[in-house]
């Protein structure tokens, strides 16, 4: 069963830079073919200051550049096996583009039980600011645990 | 401004977004795993993905949300993204031709600016829905 004592409780912060060749491994393997993610002329067209990432980038740079991305699983005591992915959400409130430097600061905000205990759900929140100091996301993600 | 907003594509009932990628392989999900950071072994591990019960490796979520994201900066630019959210309905198997929809569903104002919403689906080749969600854009 899921530990509940880690309700609330921080994740360590994630710092994770937007490199342009791991970016391009990821443009590449999802087919990108939008102009405005590769060449940096169509990105200012469109009024940014460098190539942006693609919508559900930020979930992959806090997982690249994380220590231990499953860390938050034994916090909880639960096996990698037995997770699935329930929601996942992205608001954003400025763009994040080639060259910039994020920090991800997560916490575990909601354990619930579902199905009479045969699934636990688990909530966690990421607070996502820039090298500036601007709040750029926040990212929400569930987990669903296998019990 | 009424003439930008008889040519908006931006109105309700509008089938904005209309997709179909690739079926999805397991050279696929090992790029993605590469690509994404998510090196969960279930997704790329036939060893592991039947020790944790399951017949096959199946792909990650997230590879889906991608598509759906892709999607949708086809027809909005990203930097007019205001938020982005999708529920993860049903696993998607190996093979899986996914198809990703959208339609307008409301016009709304927030923090000064006038925004879409756009609700989402990815469904594979037999029309099952695997992600449902939306967008809401700036227009």
């Amino acid at each position: 069963m899921v530990d509940r004592s880690a309700l609330g409780r921080a994740l360590p912060t994630v710092h994770a830079e937007v490199e342009k060749g791991r970016l391009r491994f990821f443009l590449d393997t999802m087919g990108e073919k939008n102009p405005v993610f590769r060449d940096p002329s169509a990105a200012q067209a469109a009024g940014l200051d460098a190539t942006p990432i693609p919508p559900t980038y930020l979930f992959c740079l806090e997982m690249m550049d994380s220590e231990d991305p499953f860390a938050f699983l034994e916090m909880l005591d639960v096996d990698i096996g037995r997770i699935l992915h329930g929601e996942q959400s992205f608001d954003y409130h400025a763009p994040v583009v080639a060259g910039d430097r994020l920090a991800f600061e997560s916490r575990i905000s909601d354990i619930v039980d579902k199905k009479g205990g045969a699934l636990t759900l688990v909530t966690v929140e990421t607070r996502v600011t820039s090298q500036t100091g601007r709040h750029v996301a926040d990212v929400m993600r569930s987990i669903v645990v296998r019990n | 401004m009424s003439h930008s907003e008889t040519v908006s594509p931006f109105t309700v009932g509008e089938r904005l977004v209309e997709k179909t990628f690739p079926p999805i392989t397991r050279h696929l999900l090992a790029l993605y795993c590469g690509a994404s950071g998510d090196r969960n072994p279930i997704h790329v591990d036939i060893d592991f993905a039947k020790k944790a019960g399951f017949p096959d490796v199946f792909s990650h979520g997230m590879l889906v949300m991608a598509m759906l994201g892709q999607s949708l900066t086809d027809v909005v630019p990203p930097a007019r993204m205001r938020r982005f959210s999708t529920r993860f309905a049903a696993i998607t198997q190996l093979g899986a031709r996914i198809t990703c929809e959208g339609a307008v569903t409301e016009i709304l104002e927030a923090d000064g600016e006038r925004r879409a919403r756009i609700a989402l689906t990815a469904k594979d080749e037999a029309g099952e829905t695997k992600l449902s969600g939306e967008a809401i854009v700036a227009i």
